[in-house]
């Protein structure tokens, strides 16, 4: 397995879909090389800290205005 | 990472006898769904718009038209995936708008191959957390991910950020399964490769 084939596989190495066999490939390239360990580490990394850390969201005002702003609108539309 | 779901065998999902209610004209079974989702799709809609008038504005109009159309609603698949793939309808739309100039469709930009291969091999050694404050890190994370491709951020945002599987972000979107995967990695080493550049300390440097 070369760092191309590692990376097409990396998505279904976090979703643990990878069948048995071809998981001790990427097992023994991840052994030997560096660079697609930290790819690894660093994208799990990236996927953490935006779940993490939410950088949108909401105040308790702004929903309870949207709250009615949405109400009023789906009531207002049924008549 | 959130495994995949085994399919069939699902418990009956409690939004189902709420949606029941609320075709038959139950307001307050309506009103709850709002509650639980109002958030998520406010969320939705600003990762996608990056823009906080136009998420306010497609929160209401997301709500507005999945009340309208309620009855048109199967069951088929949860509540909460149809409404977000009405939330992403109308952020794209407004996306649309703003650029009259440029088309936004969820299979622009995939061919750009920018970010698909790793150039940065540093590790984030201290974590970001340890770093940056929660402000700091707020910007790097904000402006890191207005940078992603619409069609990348809205993957991302829906698998990674909002925890949908992956065949649920597939059918809020309407692309197929491969293609939400190849968009996935696509968004994911891209933002990696962007963050590098804040978190990323080579061997021996000091952090």
């Amino acid at each position: 397995m070369n760092c191309t084939d590692f990376l097409s596989q990396l998505t279904d190495y976090f979703d643990g879909q990878i069948p048995p066999e071809l998981l001790e490939e990427v097992r023994a390239h991840l052994g030997e090389c560096s660079h697609c360990r930290v790819v690894l580490n660093t994208t799990r990394q990236t996927i953490e800290v935006y779940r993490g850390n939410e950088i949108y969201d909401i105040s308790d005002d702004l929903r309870e205005r949207l709250h009615s702003a949405i109400m009023t609108k789906c009531l207002a539309s049924k008549t | 990472m959130p495994a995949i779901q085994s399919p069939g065998t699902e418990e009956i999902h409690p939004d189902v006898a709420l949606v029941e209610r609320a075709k038959s004209g139950d307001t307050a079974a309506f009103e709850q769904l709002v509650r639980q989702y109002e958030r998520q799709i406010f969320r939705v809609a600003q990762h996608i718009t990056q823009n906080r008038e136009d998420a306010e504005d497609i929160t209401q109009d997301a709500f507005l038209k999945a009340y309208e159309k309620l009855d048109q609603f199967q069951g088929n698949s949860k509540f909460s995936t149809w409404l977000v793939r009405i939330a992403v309808n109308e952020s794209l739309m407004r996306l649309r708008k703003r650029k009259t100039s440029k088309t936004v469709s969820m299979d622009e930009d995939v061919q750009t191959e920018e970010g698909s291969i790793p150039r940065d091999f540093a590790e984030w050694r201290p974590n970001p957390e340890q770093i940056f404050d929660q402000n700091e890190l707020g910007d790097i994370l904000r402006k890191t991910i207005q940078g992603l491709p619409p069609g990348f951020r809205t993957v991302f945002t829906l698998r990674d950020i909002e925890n949908l599987s992956t065949e649920e972000t597939a059918e809020a979107l309407g692309l197929s399964v491969p293609a939400v995967k190849s968009r996935l990695l696509r968004a994911r080493l891209q933002l990696r490769e962007r963050l590098s550049r804040y978190f990323g300390h080579k061997e021996g440097q000091p952090a």
